[in-house]
């Protein structure tokens, strides 16, 4: 793949995040909510109402309003919020990491668990284990991600009381054990820190809410992997393979999946996708301090520039991860043609 | 099968409770009760009978799913038969508009528009529309183009039948089964986002029942009424799972009837 595909990739990828951040604006504008009356809070007078709309610049034509918009955020400049009144961008540092964690191990899981399992449930089609995935599947996908949580909660933690209910660490581990930040990632910085009575206390906090976040993913995986294979394992090559003797495993996993994983690694985008949106609601469960958690409490606070700017911020992410998978399924993938 | 009895339990909800007015809002004499002989599915803080109350949820929780579904379809197919059938610049600008929708990670838009919207019923449907159109414009667009040079449309323009009726009257009816099959995939995947986001409350303002926000309020009373949240949400799991069952179906049949 040549630099010039992937330079007019990029740019692609930059026109569509222009055109979804002048989307996001209008949509703030053209609606029939005042952002000034909004800043200035419930109970503010007229006057009141017209200093914050001088102070926002919201006097000004729209172009000059969306150019100073955008030039701020190209700087990661979002503006302050409504409610916590701190710096949108300062907020989202302190919460991306608690969502990103949840979003990676249900990646991970995605791939671990679930391409395995569709690459069984390819070796005999139509067999048990296949229909168990497609219905699993479709089980999944049915299941609203808040309840499935809260029912998870229900039997591990009232039941059982394996599992704590909800957040990230226990009082005693805050209290006796502090975490040190060194990456914002709980987990990891346990392990940096080696402060291992922490890091059992933050793995046994992580189980439920990864846990509910995962399920989809991994039946996506699942089934994905599974037409893929499907396709594959029609091909000459794997009756010729079977034919020369070569064991069921060996055929599977290093001729079938090899041709399969182009194909299966689309997977990795729609996991993404989920999981970002699912971990809103994952999050709110659980109490989870990221992303999501701090988009509900904008929304309950009717606080639009945090609401505008985590549409945004989510929005980039994923662009630029869907990027990376068409240029990871082109590399793979010599049929891919990128134009 | 599920989906009928669905149905026929919002459509008949009214004859199948004692509680009916509870189920629109009215509150009840006794609070938090654990299901029983007499409230099947307990009752709520207001004394309200959880059984009428998640069948006057599903009124408002299906009809939502299937409005959604009907916007998405009459804004996303029109379009894409006008895209794949003028071609040229108006395709560009239709698709590259596709491609800016589908940018944003499904929830979020929903959630943007939903809270720049506000609470309410148009409101909600609304915000989850606007989101799912382009999936109706690429499937009618994929349609069209592959139509668009066949003899029978040729023939319609040399005879000097206008565009709008070439388009209304010769390619519409092909899109028709490809989209009722997403259609009915759709449903399931809309009655889970408008759960979600009245669950966040952005949905119906109460008292107003709908599944999502029951689930909401239930959170209140949680773990200890189990009841609360687990009714209202087994009955968005059973008529998505349904919905999501007769779509794979569709698609199944719809498949094997291409390939003979």
């Amino acid at each position: 793949m040549g630099f010039k595909v992937l330079g007019k990739r990029l740019l692609m990828a930059c026109v569509v995040i222009f055109c979804v951040s002048v989307l996001t604006f209008l949509a703030t504008r053209i609606l029939p909510t005042d952002p000034a009356a909004l800043y200035a809070g419930p109970r503010a007078s007229t006057a009141k109402i017209e200093e914050a709309r001088l102070r926002l610049g919201l006097d000004k034509p729209l172009v000059l309003q969306y150019a100073q918009f955008a030039g701020k955020a190209l700087t990661g400049d979002f503006g302050v919020s409504y409610r916590t009144r701190q710096p949108i961008s300062k907020d989202i540092k302190k919460f991306l990491p608690a969502t990103l964690e949840l979003v990676f191990i249900a990646m991970l899981m995605a791939v671990v668990v679930g391409i395995p399992l569709g690459v069984l449930a390819a070796s005999k089609p139509k067999g048990c284990l296949d229909q168990i995935s497609r219905l699993g599947a479709i089980g999944m996908a049915s299941f609203p991600v808040f309840w499935i949580a809260m029912i998870f909660q229900l039997v591990f933690f009232s039941w059982l009381n394996w599992l704590p209910l909800s957040g990230q660490f226990s009082r005693e581990t805050m209290l006796f054990n502090p975490i040190t930040v060194v990456t914002g990632f709980n987990s990891i910085d346990a392990i940096l820190s080696g402060n291992w009575a922490a890091l059992s206390d933050v793995a046994r906090h992580l189980v439920l809410p990864a846990l509910t976040l995962s399920l989809y993913p991994i039946a996506l995986a699942m089934r994905m992997t599974r037409s893929a294979m499907g396709e594959v394992m029609q091909e000459h090559y794997i009756t010729t393979a079977t034919a020369m003797g070569l064991s069921r495993r060996e055929i599977l996993f290093r001729f079938a999946l090899k041709n399969a994983l182009p194909q299966t690694i689309t997977v990795l985008g729609l996991t993404f996708a989920f999981s970002l949106t699912g971990a809103v609601l994952v999050e709110v469960i659980f109490a989870w301090p990221g992303i999501g958690s701090y988009v509900t409490a904008a929304i309950l606070a009717v606080d639009f520039p945090v609401i505008m700017a985590v549409t945004l911020v989510g929005t980039v992410i994923y662009v630029l991860v869907n990027l990376l998978v068409d240029l990871a399924q082109a590399s793979l993938d010599p049929r891919v043609a990128l134009s | 099968m599920i989906i009928l009895c669905t149905l026929a339990a919002i459509v008949f909800a009214p004859w199948l409770t004692s509680y009916a007015e509870q189920g629109l809002g009215a509150p009840g004499p006794d609070r938090l009760l654990a299901p029983s002989a007499e409230h099947v599915m307990g009752t709520d803080q207001l004394g309200r009978d959880m059984w009428a109350r998640v069948l006057f949820g599903g009124r408002v929780s299906v009809s939502v799913a299937l409005l959604v579904v009907l916007l998405a379809i009459g804004i996303g197919v029109p379009l894409g038969i006008v895209a794949g059938y003028f071609g040229g610049w108006v395709d560009q600008i239709i698709m590259r508009a596709t491609d800016v929708f589908l940018a944003f990670p499904p929830l979020l838009l929903a959630i943007f528009m939903a809270a720049l919207l506000g609470n309410g019923f148009g409101n909600l449907v609304l915000a989850i529309g606007l989101g799912w159109w382009p999936w109706y414009t690429r499937i009618a667009r994929a349609q069209v183009v592959s139509l668009r040079q066949r003899p029978f449309v040729e023939a319609a323009q040399f005879m000097g039948v206008g565009h709008t009726r070439i388009m209304a009257r010769h390619l519409a009816p092909f899109v028709v089964s490809p989209v009722m099959v997403q259609g009915t995939l759709d449903l399931g995947a809309t009655i889970l986002t408008a759960a979600a986001l009245s669950f966040l409350g952005l949905g119906l303002a109460p008292p107003t029942p709908d599944w999502g926000q029951i689930i909401a309020e239930g959170r209140a009373h949680f773990p200890a009424r189990w009841w609360y949240v687990t009714f209202p949400g087994l009955a968005i799991f059973l008529v998505a799972l349904a919905f999501n069952l007769l779509g794979d179906s569709l698609r199944d049949a719809q498949k094997t009837e291409g390939h003979s």
